[in-house]
């Protein structure tokens, strides 16, 4: 039924697309043409989807639900909790589309003859309220194609309106984050105080699995900590940032103050692609390879080194972010104005004083802020930890043990089958909005530092 | 008879004042050159005449600009309706990185000038041929108009501002960037076209405001100092100001 | 097999079969099959090893541990090394890699399910993600006025490029999934997800090639009469498409190699057919090696190197594209 409408709707505007470019050679003959017959195409075919489309839109956005709101008005009196009202409504659906295979109460038949009634009310009124507007907008804009009214401006205004539209896309997106992570964190923190969440130190949500009923809440009180993983998620970034700082500095300076053009000519291409090599191939490196390397070591030193170490993951995602820092450092350094350079050289300083003592400091607040963008990465890598640090929640700063981060647990909790509203569950969007958090706070000052600098030297 | 008349025109980027109290007639097929030292508002006064101002966000333009008995300044008027009527040539030639065809057809494809491809090519033929460019690219109107010479994508993009049939022509420092010969190419083009269409040239050669103008106008600091014939301004002018900037004593 | 040793016991017989792959049955029908004069006679046929065999016959298992902690016990190794003295144990290409689908058994497992995967959560990335992002980027950079509410979709658009990818997973997990009712662990979630990852990457480098065009372009197009919008469609966007696509090359391949979103909205379901559209399940070539790393099979650890191997080889490849795209970009304003 919709597929046919939206078939309809958008052969009609192609239709009016070749009836008004034709009307506007008939108009060509007597008058002079507002625009290029095109547009008056154009402009019937806008008005003839447009409208139609929107309406139909939002029809189909909030239709389900006001027929929702009248099946379970009849329910109202029946004191029932709105997991049960749910399950009535999927049971009036299923038994509307004749694919209910329990028992049927004679108050459950009812209401499905009332969703077929609805249904069937809303389909015919949905069917005439879009005939009916467009030929409303259709008439309306064949009127002004007659009167030979201006035909650009207003389709593009149109064209306008839909790039303004898209956009709103990425604010969507942002607002879409937020919403999705408030909405499930908000439901874990009814059942976890957030005062446990943020500084309990106990992190076992498996201890909360219960086969039915509630879970008893001094378990729950103590399961939810999330200090261990914020614990672990900076010491491992930190681990990642004490091996990709220097290397990838080194080698930022390296590349845009030594490198020679021949070099530097292939050596950006590859540190592009190294940068696009998939975490879960490091990941898979760190957990075949490094571990075990890191652990054989330590045992021959004597000590206790677990296959997981914390050391293991974050010397991984160091290398990851190599390539990551190196790229930004390069380009702060490049943007250095030559003439700081020349000044240097001109006072007889040799080159390593001037990377030194003039560039180096110039570039500073640029390079610390692509630091910090680089440590909102290691905070927000996923898979490295995942399959090569620990999963068990352990406090612990030995780098030689094993400990988890917040994205990790986001991981073990939500693979597989989720249950929605289980406060384990719950806790991974806890978990995700402290993450979001996190790397927005990092992400906000680092860009906000680049700009900064960008613009001083622009 | 006037073609174009300037009334006591304005013109602010932001709070900063360009144009001081400018009138100015331009008389139809006539070329009339404006003169004076960099900054003083030459260009901006120019791209009053077809609207482009309207690109910068903070510039904003009073006064009344008549052409022909309509209102250029006044915000019911079709820009682009004006634009078509109204060519500009600019300083550094700009050809679109298009075929030289292309280049000289789109203003007529999206002025629903040419009904078949038959008009349109004749349009683009007699257009290059106006531009004198015509012998020396005829054979390869499909190649990228941004491989020509630069004299040679002046008059391409001449050719273009003329595709459209313009009444009027705004030529912006039109060779500045080109050498003595492309220049000489362009001086004579200036001379052919002025029977047909108005030219309003801004250049900084004294000879050349001499050589092509019949009327010369000087500005300086925002104002129009001087405006009267050619011969006049540079012979004997009224103002000492014109008298020390064409004779080169300026400040 | 029973050729070696007609009329073996059952409990031998039974090790016999353990070393050949399970897909025997099949492998023997497919051969009768095709050659039905074959049936009651004794022919030579060539079988699947087990990835235990397997291992073995690369020198990567240990023999000289007790034979109850193997999973290759005495009689099974001495049958091998029979048949390696006779020389009927071949290596060949294993051309099952890229047209089967998972499966449990290691010698089985093929990459043709997560490969396909990949390619349909690709294809909807990039349906959602290039025509939003460019149009976005299109409004934003020639006709947004300066205000604060683009400046606050600028600022957005950069910060959502630096959110982590899981964000993105949990989005698709609460709202495709919750909220939408999708279906779980296709690769219409997982590219819808994906496509919201991103949107910012390719809006930030379309932004940047459009404001790479000169503005010489933009004045001659509106010197001649055309409209803003006329400029923008028929001179800007045509000549910052090459940095557009090169952005959403490398956009895309970073989405490509994105596994945590992934696992997030199911698609690391055990999968072992082949899907034929979008809303069938499916796993990833990412998903998949993070899949087989998991299992303890020694095995399926040379299936991962060889799936990393086809991954990175799409990822350079992807790259390349990009490089020569935006290579002949520049060279036009040269
Ligand atoms: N886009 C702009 N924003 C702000 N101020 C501007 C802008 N364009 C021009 N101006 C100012 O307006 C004044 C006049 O500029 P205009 O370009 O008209 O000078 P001109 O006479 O054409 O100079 P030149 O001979 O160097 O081309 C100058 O002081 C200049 O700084
Ligand atoms: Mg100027």
């Amino acid at each position: 039924m919709n597929l046919i409408l939206v078939t309809f709707i958008i052969l009609l505007a192609f239709t009016s697309y070749y009836f008004g470019r034709k009307k506007a050679l008939v108009i060509q003959s007597s008058q002079r043409l507002t625009a290029l017959p095109k547009f008056y195409g154009y402009y019937l075919a806008a008005w003839c989807a447009a409208p139609a489309l929107i309406i139909f839109a939002l029809w189909s956005v909030f239709e389900p639900s006001i027929v929702k709101t009248f099946i379970l008005q009849d329910y109202t009196d029946q004191n029932l909790t709105k997991n049960e009202l749910q399950l009535i409504y999927t049971k009036v659906k299923a038994l509307a589309a004749g694919t209910y295979t329990g028992n049927i109460t004679n108050f459950l038949d009812e209401s499905a003859n009332k969703y077929i009634q609805l249904k069937g009310i809303a389909n015919s009124a949905k069917v005439a309220i879009i005939l009916a507007i467009l030929i409303f907008s259709l008439s309306f804009a064949y009127r002004s194609v007659q009167k030979n009214d201006r035909m650009r401006e207003p389709v593009e205004i149109f064209l306008k309106w839909v790039l303004f539209v898209a956009s709103l896309g990425a604010v969507l997106v942002t607002i879409g984050i937020v919403f999705s992570l408030l909405f499930e964190a908000i439901r874990f923190f009814q059942a976890v105080k957030i005062f446990d969440f943020i500084f309990g130190t106990h992190w076992y949500p498996a201890k909360t699995f219960v086969r039915d009923g509630q879970p008893d809440p001094e378990l729950m009180k103590d399961a939810f900590g999330a200090v261990p993983l914020f614990a672990g998620t900076f010491f491992i970034a930190f681990i990642a940032m004490c091996v990709a700082i220097p290397i990838g500095l080194l080698s930022g300076i390296y590349l845009s103050e030594y490198a020679g053009r021949g070099i530097r000519k292939y050596a950006k291409p590859i540190i592009e692609i190294l940068a696009g090599i998939p975490t879960v191939v490091y990941g898979f490196f760190a957990a075949l390879t490094v571990g075990p390397f890191v652990k054989e070591i330590g045992n021959a030193m004597g000590l206790e080194v677990s296959a997981e170490s914390a050391l293991a993951a974050g010397a991984v995602m160091g290398v990851m972010i190599i390539p990551f820092i190196s790229s930004l450092s390069d380009d702060v350094m490049t943007a250095v104005p030559q003439n700081l350079r020349d000044g240097s050289y001109a006072m007889g300083a040799t080159k390593s004083e001037t990377v030194k003592k003039v560039i180096f400091p110039a570039a500073l607040p640029g390079i610390v802020g692509s630091i910090l963008l680089a440590v909102s990465r290691a905070v927000g890598e996923t898979m490295i930890v995942v399959m090569a640090s620990g999963l068990a929640a352990n406090l612990t700063m030995n780098p030689l043990e094993s400990t988890s981060t917040i994205t990790a647990q986001i991981v073990v909790i939500l693979i597989g089958d989720q249950q929605f509203g289980d406060p384990k569950t719950q806790s991974a969007f806890a978990l995700g909005i402290s993450l979001f958090i996190v790397t927005l706070l990092l992400n906000v000052i680092a860009l906000s530092v680049v700009k900064k600098y960008r613009e001083k030297y622009e | 008879m006037s073609k174009i008349k300037a009334e006591n025109v304005n013109v602010y980027y932001g709070s900063k004042q360009a144009l001081f109290d400018v009138s100015i007639d331009i008389a139809e097929k006539e070329v009339t050159a404006l003169i004076g030292p960099s900054g003083c508002g030459k260009s901006t006064f120019l791209r009053c005449l077809n609207r482009m101002n309207d690109v910068i966000e903070i510039c904003r333009v009073e006064g009344s600009i008549k052409m022909d008995n309509l209102e250029l300044n006044s915000r019911k008027l079709d820009v682009v309706r004006l634009r078509e009527n109204v060519g500009m040539v600019f300083q550094k030639p700009n050809p679109f990185p298009k075929t030289i065809y292309e280049n000289v057809a789109y203003g007529p494809t999206i002025h629903g000038i040419a009904q078949s491809k038959e008009e349109m090519d004749q349009i683009v033929e007699t257009s290059l041929k106006k531009a004198a460019l015509w012998n020396e690219v005829k054979d390869r109107l499909d190649e990228i108009g941004t491989g020509l010479s630069g004299g040679q994508q002046q008059r391409l993009c001449i050719a273009r501002a003329i595709s459209v049939s313009p009444e009027v022509i705004l030529m912006d420092e039109p060779c500045s960037a080109l050498d003595p010969i492309a220049t000489a190419q362009i001086e004579e083009l200036i001379d052919d076209l002025k029977k047909e269409v108005t030219i309003v040239i801004v250049t900084h050669s004294m000879s050349q405001a001499a050589r092509v103008s019949q009327k010369t106008g000087f500005f300086h600091l925002g104002k129009l100092i001087e405006f009267g014939p050619t011969d006049k301004i540079f012979k004997n002018p009224d103002n000492q100001q014109t008298q020390d900037y064409i004779t080169g004593r300026f400040g | 097999m029973t050729s070696l040793d007609p009329g073996l016991p059952e409990e031998e017989d039974r090790q016999l079969i353990q070393m050949v792959s399970y897909k025997y049955e099949a492998e023997v029908k497919d051969l009768l099959l095709k050659n039905p004069d074959y049936l009651g006679k004794i022919v030579p046929i060539k079988l699947t090893a087990s990835d235990d065999v397997d291992q073995v016959h690369k020198g990567n298992y240990p023999r000289d541990i007790p034979e109850e902690n193997r999973r290759v016990n005495d009689y099974q190794l001495q049958i091998y090394d029979m048949l390696n003295e006779r020389g009927d144990i071949l290596s060949e290409f294993n051309i099952s890699f890229f047209t089967s689908p998972d499966s449990r058994e290691a010698e089985l497992a093929g990459i043709a399910s997560s490969f396909m995967g990949t390619v349909f959560s690709i294809l909807v990335c990039l349906a959602f993600s290039f025509p939003v992002a460019v149009l976005a980027a299109i409004y934003l950079e020639e006709f947004a006025p300066k205000n604060k509410f683009t400046d606050f979709i600028e600022v957005n658009i950069n910060n959502l490029a630096a959110v982590p990818s899981i964000v993105f997973g949990l989005l698709g997990l609460g709202v495709l999934l919750a909220v939408f009712n999708l279906p779980r662990s296709t690769p219409l979630v997982g590219g819808i997800t994906l496509s919201l990852m991103t949107l910012p990457t390719i809006i930030i480098a379309a932004r940047a090639s459009l404001k790479a065009v000169p503005p010489s372009i933009r004045e001659a197009a509106l010197a001649i009469g055309a409209s803003n919008m006329q400029t923008t469609m028929h001179h800007t966007v045509p000549l910052s498409m090459p940095g557009t696509l090169s952005g959403t090359i490398i956009g895309l391949a970073q989405a490509l190699g994105e596994t945590a979103p992934l696992i997030l909205i199911g698609m690391v379901a055990f999968v072992n057919t082949i899907p034929g559209t979008p809303v069938d399940p499916a796993a990833s070539l990412p998903v998949q090696i993070y899949i087989w790393s998991e299992s303890a099979e020694r095995g399926f650890v040379e299936k991962v190197s060889a799936c990393i191997m086809v991954l990175l080889a799409f990822l350079i490849l992807m790259n390349l594209a990009a490089q020569i795209v935006r290579h002949k970009f520049e060279k036009k304003w040269s």
